[in-house]
């Protein structure tokens, strides 16, 4: 093999080109950082501590108007935290009490009680909020990260 | 010719002596190399060249866009800068300044009036003038990145207009952003962190009225100025296309920029002012109830712009609808200048007779087509329901997508056997397309009712 010969100027040019793809990498990393979203805890994008989980009766969906989720006990007395947010779109899912179902205004698209696709044009279930009960009982929901899921599965429900 | 003779300062009145300081040269010029020279003298005036074709100043050639594109973002800088002194971009003082402006400020419905009709005839004018370009072969070498530039532009341009949407903070903007910022979630990988970035969080909000305040009233408006002062550039360097008939040479008479050029745009900027002062006088911006991220109205749209996008994807898988069709379409257009050089029929109004009855076959074509296939995907068309076994990537995406694509070779290769020629044929298909999109656009803005359902636009 030949030696390739990078002379005194190339090495020159490449360790300032180097330096200044650097300076522009941090830069891009500071300014992303800088923008990246704030959230406090009681807000939306918080945490949120409902308070003991036997005052939700089963079979109980209940809104969490400022965490944007709906609080489902399910008939056999698991939870799950649905967020509000329609797969499709974005708009927000009211629960109809009649039906017993999630029917979204915009678009149509209808969802089980534990968020399941009813009906298109939803691609995948309502989102859900990690939700835990803790040692004395207390349910806390967690709204930073939705869950993103493909199918809607007892695994998914949370038990005391 | 003698250069004229400046008498010395201290012979001069002390007004006359200000008046000489800020205008360099004589004025008025006495003739055309005064007046050339006045136009390169000039900060202003030195965006023309000295001299510009006669042929290219008929208002049937440019239709005078790029100009009415710079009249409008004047009034929009304008305008917007008034409105900056009244309006607070939070959720809570927002919709708030909205009510001042409509009934407590002077002029103030005047101004948003005009500053919301001026943004948004801005997106029909951006392409209507890419239209005119495309149609007669302005694009051609060494116009190739100036092309690309402008459709840069154009979506700067859509980009203004979209984040303007959501300052006003009523039910219109809130859920035509949701709606707007959940079509980019469907981009694979990038999509969700790009959409958080952009929201400011999961959700459109405070933060999100921060973000969008920003990039609408410095971000984009200077990445706006940025490149459009690479544009105009551009076109002063290569010059503009002259027009001309078919089979025949372009008349290369030219005449001095000063007056013929200057005094047609600044009567032409005048009529437009006054056409938008009288509608804005007359039409306002539409304004609903305050924002209310609880409820969602029915039917929940984008803003008009993202109507074709939005039926696309109510058709196709989301990742088609939103990403790869679109995508598709815009990359074909970055690449028309690189693909097509027929350089012979630069400054015909669509190539040559063919073209043009090419042309208008294809805009018919394309139209029926798709209110065709909207009609049958909505009565019979259903392919998920008959690959149920498939994932729905690929009987709701991958497959009616190649369908399509068949479909607009096949037209290319039949135009092409039946004698057009490559530039006449891939102007046909554009125009095929376009007319498909504008019809999407149309559907979804005055087609879909309660619950996106199909219904006739006047019911």
């Amino acid at each position: 093999m030949t030696e390739k010969k990078v002379s005194r100027k190339d090495f020159m040019n490449i360790i300032w080109g180097a330096a200044g793809a650097a300076a522009a990498a941090e830069l891009t990393l500071v300014g992303l950082r800088f923008l990246s979203p704030r959230s406090g805890e009681g807000e939306f994008g918080g945490t949120f501590n409902l308070g003991d989980f036997n005052q939700f009766p089963t079979g109980s969906v209940t809104p969490v108007e400022a965490g944007r989720f709906y609080l489902v006990r399910m008939e056999d007395g698991g939870f799950l935290a649905v967020y509000r947010r329609c797969t499709h779109l974005g708009c927000a899912v009211p629960f109809d009490q009649a039906s017993r179902q999630f029917v979204c205004p915009c678009h149509g698209s209808e969802f089980t009680m534990d968020g399941d696709v009813l009906n298109q044009p939803a691609p995948r279930p309502l989102d859900l909020f990690e939700l835990t009960i803790t040692d004395n009982g207390e349910i806390v929901v967690d709204t930073r990260n939705s869950i993103e899921r493909d199918e809607a599965s007892p695994a998914q429900i949370i038990y005391a | 010719m003698p250069e004229q003779t400046i008498p010395p300062a201290h012979e001069q009145g002390l007004l006359a002596r200000i008046r000489r300081s800020i205008q360099r040269g004589p004025l008025p010029p006495e003739d055309d190399r005064g007046r050339m020279k006045m136009v390169l003298d000039s900060l202003i005036l030195h965006i023309h060249p000295p001299k510009v074709s006669r042929p290219a100043l008929k208002l049937s050639y440019t239709f005078g866009l790029g100009g009415l594109l710079i009249l409008l973002s004047a009034i929009l800088a304008v305008t917007g800068v008034l409105l900056l002194f009244v309006y607070t971009p939070s959720p809570d003082a927002a919709y708030q300044s909205m009510i001042a402006l409509q009934t407590e400020i002077p002029y103030g419905n005047l101004i948003r009036n005009l500053h919301h009709w001026s943004g948004n005839l801005m997106v029909v004018v951006g392409v209507l003038h890419l239209l005119r370009v495309f149609y007669t072969a302005g694009f051609t070498r060494p116009r190739e990145f100036n092309w690309v530039m402008g459709v840069g532009l154009l979506l700067l341009i859509v980009a203004a207009n979209f984040t303007g949407y959501l300052l006003p903070w009523d039910q219109l903007a809130y859920w035509a952003v949701t709606v707007g910022t959940s079509l980019l979630d469907y981009l694979p990988v990038i999509g969700e962190p790009l959409t958080r970035l952009l929201l400011g969080g999961s959700e459109v909000g405070a933060a999100t009225l921060t973000n969008f305040y920003g990039m609408h009233i410095a971000l984009i408006p200077l990445g706006i100025f940025a490149l459009v002062s690479f544009h105009i550039w551009r076109v002063r360097k290569d010059t503009i296309t002259v027009p001309r008939e078919i089979g025949q040479d372009a008349d290369t008479e030219k005449v001095t920029t000063m007056p013929h050029l200057v005094s047609i745009e600044f009567i032409y900027a005048l009529v437009w002012l006054a056409l938008l002062i009288t509608w804005s006088a007359f039409i306002n911006a539409p304004l609903e109830s305050a924002a209310d991220p609880a409820h969602s109205p029915n039917p929940a749209k984008a803003a008009w712009y993202f109507m074709g996008f939005q039926e696309l994807l109510l058709h196709f898988h989301p990742l088609f609808g939103a990403i790869i069709i679109p995508g598709l379409g815009l990359a074909s257009l970055l690449l028309i200048p690189y693909l097509d050089q027929d350089m012979e029929t630069i400054g015909v109004w669509f190539r040559s007779t063919q073209g043009r009855t090419l042309s208008r076959f294809s805009f018919l074509l394309g139209m029926a087509a798709t209110f065709g296939f909207v009609w049958l995907d909505e009565v019979w068309l259903d392919f998920p329901g008959w690959l149920p076994f498939l994932p729905s990537a690929l009987s709701n995406g991958w497959i009616p997508l190649a369908f399509l694509l068949l479909a607009l070779i096949g037209y290319f290769e039949l135009l092409k056997k039946s004698g057009a020629r490559n530039c006449e044929a891939r102007q046909a298909l554009f125009t095929l397309l376009l007319a498909s999109f504008i019809t999407l656009t149309f559907i979804g803005i005055f087609m879909r009712g309660e619950g996106m359902s199909l219904i006739l636009p006047w019911s």
